[in-house]
């Protein structure tokens, strides 16, 4: 099947033309800081995309997503401090870390519907945000800063900012492909019957909670993976990364961009923090300008920036 | 006689003060039309809803093919080929009709923990959903999203995502409810073919469609069975006058 040629198709492949050559053009103009930051960019895309698929195809409004990025990050800051350096141990560990996670409060959670499950998403998180700020022998609120980036004996050299970006870069479009099979398979036909109708799924024969927690566990997983090269990214983890209104930014970035579309929370964290880093620079409440930004895509383009380029026929 | 394909006995359901199934047994045979009339407000839905696992009892036991299923959840029973529709109509309205009839396919084919194929390229599950979809008329249908069909199409899709999970019995709750002539005539119709199939349970008000299809009917007032019998007994019956037809002399008038 050959993907229809609309706006957003067309804003989409350019989108990933323009992430693929970026580092060239920073190698020719020696702008290292637009490499930098979106390196940045890349890593939240992927946790915004993550949490895409519970909330915009599964209808699950998590507001504690963030979480997985600092779990993901104290991984492998934390087995980094311990002397485990290789990126074979502390990658699969913050992976495995974050879908047990996930599984803990996705269980709990998933009994609950609309606002409970925000505010028992929204509880969990903040309880591991405290629980980091506890954890004095790795920094507590201060953070834990990692000496040395992950080490993939030889494969590829973290600390080299070209590599780092195509990895981070990589992730983004491997998590992307993952999701959109995901989307399309029996599975994840079954999570999105469950969004749009659950007593009717029940009734023709579906555990709907069973394929949500499932879809739940993916979701947190994924974002594991955003937050250890986060942690790699800053050469840090801290509890901040954790708190509750960084995981509201991942629900702006998907709302921002497109609940529902696949390349929406790509557009949604690329726009929102060039945004704030835009307006970081002329004010300091950038927040007044992005706040009223929100309120209107909510209020006149549901889709958000892909809904309404979808609209356009051909541009 | 072998045991009946449903058996549900001295069924309970309270809702605060008010006893919507009171000590309700009934039975149904494997093969008949069994429709289940009563005024508004007699506690049919409820009883439909109990069926299948939606609403839960306080009290009583429901068999279903031999097996208690009292306790068991909808999905569960669905799996056992027990099927409904619902009085209002309850499908994926962000969904083509054919995901519709497709993902009841796939219910009812193993789990669905398979992550990597395009399930809309299955071509079993698509041949099986087309298949429901032409039976009931909406074969042309098929990739309209279901916002877009008019309401009598979407009642028709009802009964489709019911056949696909090839029930045993059919839990049919009022599916002529808000339909014109012309659309209940066809459903009649379509009732008519279906029931060579599969045993089916009618909640429905629309008389003439219950005295023209049932095998035998039971009627329902305050959540307590008054009486069970062929339409033509029913039709006669002194206290099922009183209780319920009095108000509609219509019943009596197409006799």
């Amino acid at each position: 099947m050959m993907p229809k040629l609309n706006a957003s198709n067309a804003v989409a492949a350019l989108m990933c033309a323009a992430l693929i050559l970026l580092p060239v053009y920073s190698a020719a103009t020696g702008n290292i800081f637009i490499l930098t930051l979106f390196t940045r960019i890349t890593i939240y895309a992927l946790a915004a995309a993550s949490l895409n698929l519970i909330m915009g195809y599964g209808g699950m409004m998590s507001f504690g997503h963030a979480a997985y990025l600092g779990i993901g990050g104290y991984a492998v800051g934390i087995l980094a401090a311990e002397g485990i350096g290789s990126g074979f141990i502390q990658w699969p560990v913050a992976l495995a870390v974050s879908a047990l996670f996930a599984l803990l409060i996705g269980s709990l959670s998933l009994r609950t519907r609309g606002v409970y499950f925000i505010m028992i998403t929204l509880a969990f998180a903040q309880m591991a945000y405290y629980v980091a700020s506890a954890l004095s022998r790795y920094g507590g609120d201060d953070g834990l800063t990692v000496y040395k980036r992950s080490d993939f004996a030889g494969l590829i050299n973290l600390s080299d900012r070209t590599q780092f970006y195509y990895l981070c870069l990589a992730c983004l479009f491997g998590g992307l492909y993952l999701i959109w099979r995901i989307v399309n398979s029996r599975f994840g036909l079954v999570v999105q019957g469950v969004r749009s109708n659950e007593q009717r799924m029940q009734a023709i024969g579906f555990h709907a909670n069973r394929y949500r927690l499932v879809c739940f566990v993916i979701a947190g997983t994924i974002c594991g993976l955003a937050g250890a090269l986060l942690a790699n990214n800053t050469d840090f983890v801290s509890p901040a990364v954790m708190y509750w209104t960084r995981s509201g930014d991942l629900m702006v970035m998907v709302i921002l961009g497109g609940m529902g579309s696949l390349f929406g929370p790509v557009v949604g964290a690329i726009v929102y923090l060039l945004l704030e880093e835009l307006l970081s620079q002329f004010t300091e409440y950038s927040g007044l300008i992005l706040g009223p930004v929100l309120l209107l895509i909510v209020l006149f383009a549901r889709g958000g920036i892909m809904g309404l380029l979808g609209r356009m026929r051909r541009g | 006689m072998a045991e009946a394909l449903l058996r549900v006995d001295n069924l309970v359901r309270r809702y605060g003060g008010i006893t919507a199934t009171d000590n309700l047994s009934m039975e149904v045979v494997a093969g008949e039309l069994h429709a289940i009339i009563g005024p508004n407000g007699a506690g049919k839905t409820t009883l439909i809803s109990q069926l299948t696992g939606q609403v839960m009892p306080n009290s009583g036991t429901i068999r279903f093919a031999g097996r208690d299923v009292t306790g068991l959840p909808s999905y569960k029973r669905s799996r056992l080929g027990l099927a409904r529709s619902f009085q209002i109509t309850s499908l994926l309205k962000d969904f083509s009709a054919i995901d519709n009839v497709a993902l009841a396919a796939q219910a009812h084919d193993g789990h669905s923990f398979r992550f990597w194929g395009n399930a809309r390229k299955e071509r079993q599950l698509r041949a099986t959903a087309r298949a429901a979809l032409e039976r009931v008329g909406l074969g042309k249908r098929a990739d309209i999203v279901v916002s877009q069909l008019s309401h009598g199409e979407q009642r028709e899709l009802e009964l489709a995502v019911a056949l696909a999970t090839k029930p045993q019995l059919l839990l049919l709750d009022e599916p002529m409810a808000g339909l014109g002539v012309t659309e209940s005539a066809r459903m009649v119709a379509l009732l008519k073919e279906l029931r060579k199939e599969v045993t089916i349970v009618l909640v429905e008000h629309d008389m003439e469609a219950v005295f023209a299809l049932a095998d035998r009917i039971t009627v329902l007032v305050y959540g307590r069975v008054i009486a069970c019998d062929v339409p033509d007994a029913i039709r006669k019956d002194e206290e099922v006058k009183r209780a319920y037809l009095g108000e509609q002399h219509a019943v009596t008038r197409h006799g």
